[in-house]
């Protein structure tokens, strides 16, 4: 596989100032996918941004990985919601 | 500028402590933060403004001009220099809250409300204000207009074509208002490009990569690809090695303030080789390789 979509977890804890065991908690609730590619972990770049999210969920807000785990469920159940709502709002203008 | 009661925005007494400080902006940071809220933009308004009164009141010296000066407590040197001038041995009048007539100058009284009716005043320029405007490469493709909300009040800028990530533009007068009377100060406006494209902008020109298969590498042919407007049919050549790079004249983003010039566009090839080969396939390849012997 590739690594040019990737970036390694180690790397990425180094620039983010964070510890890989965050990362590690992250992936073990199931809140982020990694990679595994010869013993490396790699997060791909399109989960860069929910990573980062949940990186200023904890550090910012002080939020433990309890609370992420019900912020980002509720989260995604609230974005669900409002793309509905785009969706159901724009229809009204195709008729 | 209106006055902004930091004290009611981070809801607590003006006797708050810093502990209390603390508490108040995290728990309305959780309550507010963008990444609670999505697409929620009274929400990131709110944040804002709880991280600007945050930043004021969790610094003792800050807060104690804020206490002090109100919504001016930024002037709070200028004011304190001013002072100096006239004479008060003081150097301004720190920790005292009774801005009495007998006290102090019409000056200060005037900035407070107080009373009194010399007419020796100093005018003030407003400070400069600083915003981002965050926007995606694709709304800088094209000149438009936009509208922007600052301070209450609603002013149309241009956003010329090609606009530069990190640009500054300044809207005069658009700042801080000026006090007794002084001119209003300037607001600098930074332009945050997001590029959530496959094309890597330089200046007016665009860069991308994309992938060719090892046939038409070998052999050519036409290929379709996506530029910022549209779909271009783009000949390759034969034997075209990895890493080509080739230039589509025009094709890359528009030249700032140029209407109608563009940059170029750079198309790099990768080669992607088959994979999961037949065992035909193999044979054939090895037939190939013997020939190249």
């Amino acid at each position: 596989m590739e690594t040019t979509n990737l970036l390694a977890v180690p790397k990425f804890c180094e620039v983010y100032n964070i510890e890989l065991g965050f990362v590690n908690a992250l992936h073990e609730h199931g809140l982020i996918e990694l990679v595994i590619l010869q013993n490396v972990q790699y997060v791909q770049h399109e989960h860069l941004r929910d990573l980062e999210r949940l990186i200023r969920l904890h550090y910012d807000l002080e939020i433990n990985m309890e609370g992420i785990d019900v912020i980002a469920h509720l989260l995604k159940r609230v974005e669900a919601m409002q793309e509905e709502m785009a969706i159901l709002r724009n229809s009204q203008f195709i008729k | 500028m209106e006055y902004i009661d930091y004290y009611k925005i981070l809801e607590i007494e003006k006797s708050a402590t810093e502990t209390d400080i603390k508490k108040a902006y995290r728990r309305l940071a959780r309550k507010y933060h963008p990444d609670v809220n999505p697409n929620d933009e009274n929400a990131k308004k709110k944040f804002q403004q709880i991280n600007e009164a945050n930043e004021v009141l969790s610094d003792p010296a800050n807060r104690k001009k804020y206490d002090q000066y109100g919504k001016d407590w930024k002037h709070a040197e200028q004011f304190e220099k001013q002072n100096a001038q006239r004479g008060d041995p003081q150097g301004g009048f720190q920790g005292n809250n009774d801005f009495g007539e007998n006290d102090f100058s019409d000056f200060f009284a005037s900035m407070f409300g107080g009373g009194g009716g010399r007419s020796n005043r100093t005018k003030y320029r407003g400070q400069d204000s600083n915003a981002q405007l965050q926007l995606d490469i694709k709304d800088v493709y094209i000149t438009k207009q936009q509208t922007l909300n600052i301070n209450g009040k609603s002013i149309r800028i241009n956003i010329p074509a090609g606009v530069e990530n990190g640009q500054v533009i300044k809207l005069s007068g658009y700042g801080s208002a000026g006090a007794n009377g002084g001119p209003n100060g300037d607001l600098f406006i930074t332009f945050v490009i997001n590029n959530n494209t496959k094309f890597k902008r330089e200046g007016s020109h665009l860069y991308t990569t994309i992938d060719l298969d090892l046939y038409t590498a070998l052999l050519g042919g036409d290929i379709t690809i996506d530029t910022m407007n549209g779909q271009v049919k783009l000949p390759v050549k034969t034997e075209t090695q990895a890493g080509t790079q080739v230039k589509l004249k025009g094709k890359g983003f528009p030249v700032y303030k140029k209407e109608g010039e563009f940059g170029d566009l750079f198309v790099t090839y990768k080669i992607s080789l088959p994979t999961h080969l037949s065992e035909k396939e193999k044979e054939l390849f090895k037939e190939l390789a013997n020939i190249r012997k």
